[in-house]
Parts: C-alpha cells; sequence; structure tokens
C-alpha cells in the first residue's frame, strides 16, 4: 500500500515539476507546482513527518501559490509565444532570438541530465549502501515523550535546541515583509507621471516638505 | 520503501528545476523553478531525517520553507515593480541593474 502510494505521489511530483518547465502560460506553470506540492506532501507524509506536509499544504500551496496567482493575474499574459521565438523574433523585434533561445534549451537539458547523474552518483552510489536505508524505528503509538513528526516533536524541537533558528527565521520573515512593501510601493519615480499629475485640494492646503504621510507613501507631489 | 527511492525523486525534482532556471526567460518561471529546486532539497532533508529518526531535518525543512517565502515575496515584489515601469518581463532584456 504505501509503495503504491510512493508511487503515485511520485509520478505526480516528477510531472508537476515537469509541466512547471514545459508550459507555455506561466498562469498553467503555477498550477502545475500547486499539484507537485500537494505530491510532494503525500511524500512527506509516507516519510512520517505529518507537521512538515501540513505546513507543505496550507502555506505553500495555500498561500504562497495565491501570491503567484495574483502577480501573474496582475501582470498579464506576457507568456513566451512559441510561434515567435520559432520565427526567430524576439519580443521587441529584434532577430535571432529564436535559434539562441533553441540553443539554450539544448544545452540546459544537457546540463540538467549532467547534474541528475552527478546527483544520483552522490546520493546512491557512495556511502548510504553502510547504513540501513529502511528508516529508524517508529512507533506511532509511544507514550510519555511525543512521537516522530507530531506538531508536538517539531513544536519541542523548535522551543528548545532550535530557538535560535526560529527567531532568525521569524526576523527574516519581517524583513522579507518590509522589503516586499519598499519594492512594490508606488514612487514617483520614472513612467507614472500620468499618476503624478493629479492634484488635490489638500496639496495646496499643505505646504511642501512637511513631512506628512502622504509625501512619506505617495512621494513627493511638487 | 527504501530511502533511496526518496532520493532519486529528489534529485530528479532539483535537476527540473536547474533546467527551469537556465532555459525560461519569464522571471515568474524562474522563481517557480527555484521553488522546485528547494523542494527536492526538501525532499532530501526529510528522508534523510527519516533515515536517521531524528527530526532535525524536519526543522531545517521548515527553515528551508521559510526562507522560500521569503525570497517568493521579495521576487514577487521585484516583478510587479518591474511591471510599473512598463519594462519588458523578460530575463533576457533585463541585463542592466541600474534603475
Amino acid at each position: 500500500m504505501s509503495a503504491l502510494l510512493f508511487f503515485i505521489a511520485g509520478f505526480g511530483a516528477i510531472a508537476g515539476a515537469v509541466g512547471v518547465v514545459v508550459l507555455r502560460d506561466p498562469f498553467f506553470s503555477v498550477l502545475a507546482l500547486v499539484g507537485h506540492l500537494i505530491s510532494l506532501a503525500i511524500l512527506f507524509l509516507l516519510l512520517r513527518a505529518e507537521f512538515v506536509a501540513a505546513v507543505q499544504v496550507v502555506v505553500y500551496a495555500g498561500a504562497v501559490m495565491v501570491l503567484y496567482v495574483f502577480v501573474v493575474a496582475y501582470v498579464g499574459d506576457q507568456s513566451e509565444s512559441l510561434q515567435a521565438r520559432l520565427r526567430g523574433a524576439g519580443p521587441n523585434g529584434l532577430g535571432g532570438h529564436g535559434s539562441i533561445g533553441s540553443d539554450l534549451r539544448l544545452g540546459g537539458a544537457i546540463l540538467g541530465g549532467a547534474l541528475l547523474v552527478e546527483l544520483l552518483i552522490a546520493l546512491l552510489g557512495t556511502g548510504l549502501g553502510a547504513i540501513s536505508s529502511k528508516g529508524a524505528g517508529y512507533n506511532p503509538g509511544r507514550v510519555g515523550t511525543e512521537s516522530f513528526g507530531t506538531a508536538a516533536y517539531i513544536g519541542n524541537l523548535l522551543l528548545t535546541r532550535f530557538l535560535l533558528a526560529f527567531e532568525a527565521a521569524s526576523f527574516l520573515l519581517l524583513i522579507a515583509a518590509v522589503g516586499a512593501v519598499v519594492l512594490a510601493r508606488r514612487r514617483g519615480g520614472l513612467g507614472e507621471e500620468d499618476e503624478r499629475d493629479v492634484l488635490t485640494p489638500l496639496d495646496l492646503l499643505r505646504p511642501q516638505g512637511t513631512g506628512t504621510m502622504a509625501e512619506g507613501v505617495g512621494g513627493p507631489r511638487r | 520503501m527504501s530511502i533511496a527511492w526518496y532520493l532519486a525523486v529528489s534529485a530528479i525534482v532539483f535537476s527540473l528545476g536547474v533546467v527551469g532556471v537556465i532555459t525560461r526567460r519569464n522571471p515568474l518561471v524562474v522563481l517557480l523553478s527555484l521553488e522546485l529546486m528547494l523542494n527536492g532539497a526538501n525532499l532530501a532533508l526529510v528522508a534523510f531525517s527519516r533515515m536517521w529518526g531524528n527530526g532535525d531535518g524536519q526543522i531545517l525543512a521548515l527553515i528551508v520553507m521559510t526562507v522560500a517565502a521569503c525570497e517568493v515575496c521579495i521576487g514577487l515584489g521585484m516583478i510587479v515593480a518591474i511591471h510599473r515601469r512598463r519594462l519588458p518581463i523578460d530575463v533576457d532584456e533585463l541585463r542592466e541593474l541600474q534603475g
């Protein structure tokens, strides 16, 4: 039963990964990645990592992928059109992109294949035979201490042995949130003349450079 | 199932991610392929954690997920900023890092 489930989930994970790389439309790539992540969560469950599997489904396949879908919808249909690349015309009219693209694809496939062979040799060919590859003993009904992979087990580890990593991760999330706001904010820079030309009555009432919150968010309105 | 099977799947997923990063030109798909590579590494971490019966690998997998979420956050913010400036959404066209 577990072998059957492994082959189904493993095939789903690899098919999802192939879909991400091969599909033309970024929206379908995102959907393929969602399928890949759910298959990977099944593999995590088979490896007795229940909490990691739940986090994978909730955080990755739920939140992060919704963010991707929003950005794909916002940026719009910028998918690389196959016909244009076969004709050899780039998106800005430059010629010769098609041949460069096919060379790049061939080179990338060769490099990926070489890397796969190297990884398989490194992972499977060497010292792994010396260790028991069936995995350590697992006792789901253990009483007293928490059993392997549950939320209580992970929480216990995170708040005792790995407290520093936990705090560093939370600080990293804070920095990333601030960075995303700074990057995606509206600024009165290049290419936004149409938005800067709007003059509200508030701008006439307020003297310049007084350090109001509107100036901080929307840039100086003259 | 032997742990080696899981490691083989993780190696295949990682290599597919590398191929995606090299060959695709849309930065959104490049970010998705980066996710593939991180997930391949995560699967190997969880498999090794199971092999040793030790939870450290699972903690590391959770930290990797956090880092991946931060990377997605910053990367998508950059793509939105590029789109705002009406620059082409194409990693080959975006050669210059000067604002």
